[in-house]
């Protein structure tokens, strides 16, 4: 699949595919109930709300009492979704996140949205960059970041079913479809989107079809590159990544987010124990992100196509030497 | 600049122009062309995403040229979609996560207190993040620490992003609640000059505790369209939209387009 700027690829928004899923989920679940910070249109939980009023709770912008309002409903029996912006659901609501949700093990979903540099001309303060660090830290947490709107829909439905925490990363701008409606998912089971032996491209999120486009322009000289979509952060696939390791011998990953502590370093804990092997880490390196239309953003901080497929010759070289 | 943008934020920066004008032109004590005086007055904006007016006004004082406005929110601008501490002249703190704003501005007013100061410390407050309960932390410790150098101005427009906020999440009765807490509170007609010089005047002459001027603002004052509704809270105007509103507002986009191209 090659999917570049310019053509005619199709791109929807995942924060859109939750908010569908999630309305859907309502008619299943009478006992789903969702929560916003005064974000609701920007995190469409809008059709929710529309169509479940009486399960819908608007707290206004007050992040941390939402999120542990969820905790007390999940306590009385409802699978409780709150959704905002990814830098306040995950840091402003840490505290709550990790002592009264991920340590009683509750049944609270975290939704955020508008997570990395897509965000755009927000800036900074408005782009979250290391929420799946912060997230996967955590004990009994759950972390996926679904590569496009399908997927969305299913990591929802998934969230939904599985109990326990589990954090939701969505992005602001439409992205690029990659998957289709009954594209296979299961939670913590990476995609092999593109077979190859040369050197294993490992994304998530919008990530994932930048790797398949830096795959093309490898392909163009000779490179096999295999592309793999984790949409499960954690817990992460061992099974696949390994098996990469072991048929490549060399490993790209590629992440919206902080290099350090997210999905590069959680390859990476796998692999140093059981199979090391040459990797080149794409990502945001340890500094905030900026006012910018979103795509300019990924190329200004080199995590586009590009970026990824010198990476993948820089780390084949390496393991030639 | 929202035009030239195409994003960001119109309709709280309206309701908080009277009295941040005010503030910056007959209130501050300010050097724009030394922007860390060490006897200047501190202006902390904790709804962050008000940037529009908060760099106007930088602009129009000289803290840098009117033309930069028309970098806002691009790629490489100095004026980020929210204030950023390390990037622009006349910025105290980096803000846009709401609710943040008052617990700054008291650490500056007691430090300035510690070192026996006389410089007052501005913070401009949205009325919904009253609802973030950091806000409130902060309220019962300026009160707790009795700074009197310090005053909050509150731009009570009533709209939030999902709706008026009266119905989102009431903060009322907003002033009971500051007086239960201690505060000396002014009520004012927020687009009444008069009615906020006189605040800001009685704020400075109030010892003993902190004063919250509650200002009764409209969204998107001034602009017909605009004014009330609270859809414009974090939408620009089309460049048609950009051009009637000016013009509402006494200029037109060549009057503005000659100042940037002069400046
Ligand atoms: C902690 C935090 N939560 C949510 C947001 C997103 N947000 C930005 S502005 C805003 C509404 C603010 O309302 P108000 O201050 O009354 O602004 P107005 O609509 O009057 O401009 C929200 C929820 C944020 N910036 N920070």
């Amino acid at each position: 699949m090659i999917v570049k700027e310019g053509t005619a690829v199709e791109k929807k928004r995942t924060r859109e595919g939750f908010g569908k899923a999630l309305a859907e989920l309502g008619r299943d679940h009478p006992n789903v109930v969702v929560l916003t910070a005064d974000v609701k249109g920007s995190v469409n939980v809008n059709y929710f709300a529309d169509e479940f009023p009486s399960r819908f709770f608007n707290c206004g912008v007050a992040e941390q009492n939402m999120c542990d309002v969820a905790a007390g409903l999940s306590l009385a029996g409802k699978i409780a979704f709150i959704a905002t912006y990814g830098c306040f659901a995950s840091t402003r609501c840490l505290d709550m996140i990790r002592t009264t949700v991920c340590y009683a093990n509750l049944n609270v979903k975290i939704v955020g949205s508008h997570g990395g540099l897509l965000t755009g001309p927000d800036g900074a303060s408005h782009q979250a960059l290391e929420e799946l660090g912060l997230m996967r830290v955590l004990p009994n947490m759950k972390v996926m970041i679904p590569c496009d709107f399908w997927e969305a829909k299913r990591a929802t439905r998934a969230a939904a079913a599985t109990p326990g925490p589990c954090y939701l990363r969505l992005s602001r701008e439409s992205i690029p479809v990659l998957t289709s409606e009954d594209s296979p998912f299961t939670l913590g089971k990476g995609v092999v989107m593109r077979q190859g032996g040369d050197v294993a491209l490992v994304a998530c999120g919008v990530m994932v079809s930048e790797a398949l486009s830096a795959a093309e322009m490898l392909a163009k000289d000779g490179i096999d590159a295999r592309v793999i979509n984790i949409h499960t952060v954690k817990p992460i696939d061992s099974e696949l990544l390994i098996k990469a390791a072991a048929d490549c011998g060399a490993i790209v990953t590629a992440e919206e987010h902080q290099v350090h502590c997210g999905l590069g370093s959680a390859v990476a804990e796998v692999l140093v124990r059981s199979l090391p092997v040459p990797m080149e880490f794409i990502g945001v390196n340890d500094s905030f992100g900026m006012s910018g239309e979103g795509y300019e953003l990924l190329t200004k901080y080199g995590l586009r196509d590009t970026n990824i497929a010198s990476a993948a010759k820089k780390v084949i070289e390496r393991k030639r030497r | 600049m929202l035009v030239e943008a195409k994003s960001g934020h119109t309709g709280g920066p309206l309701s908080c122009t009277d009295f941040a004008t005010t503030l910056y032109f007959n209130v501050l004590n300010h050097d724009p062309k030394n922007p860390k005086h060490p006897d200047r007055d501190y202006v902390v904006y904790s709804i962050g995403h008000v940037t529009p007016v908060n760099y106007s006004l930088l602009a129009e004082c000289g803290y840098f040229p009117l033309r930069d406005l028309m970098t806002f929110r691009k790629l490489g601008t100095h004026l980020q979609g929210h204030p950023s501490y390390l990037d622009t002249p006349g910025v105290e703190a980096s803000t846009g996560s709401l609710g943040q704003g008052l617990s700054i501005s008291l650490g500056i007013a007691l430090g300035l207190r510690m070192d026996g100061k006389p410089n007052r410390v501005y913070c401009i407050m949205g009325d919904a993040e009253h609802q973030e309960g950091a806000t409130w932390e902060a309220v019962m410790a300026a009160a707790n620490f009795k700074v009197d150098n310090l005053c909050a101005v509150l731009d009570l427009n009533n709209a939030q992003i999902d709706g008026r906020m009266e119905e989102i999440m009431n903060i009322h009765p907003i002033a009971d609640k500051y007086r239960a807490f201690r505060w000396n509170v002014i009520e004012i007609d927020g687009h009444d000059v008069l009615q906020i010089l006189d605040a800001y005047r009685r704020a400075m002459s109030t010892k003993g505790s902190p004063t919250v001027i509650i200002a009764h603002t409209k969204m998107g004052r001034g602009v017909s369209f605009m004014e009330g509704d609270y859809k414009w809270h974090g939408n620009p105007p089309s460049p048609e939209q950009g051009e009637k509103a000016l013009s509402e507002l006494g200029t037109t986009y060549g009057i503005w387009s000659k100042r940037l191209r002069e400046s």
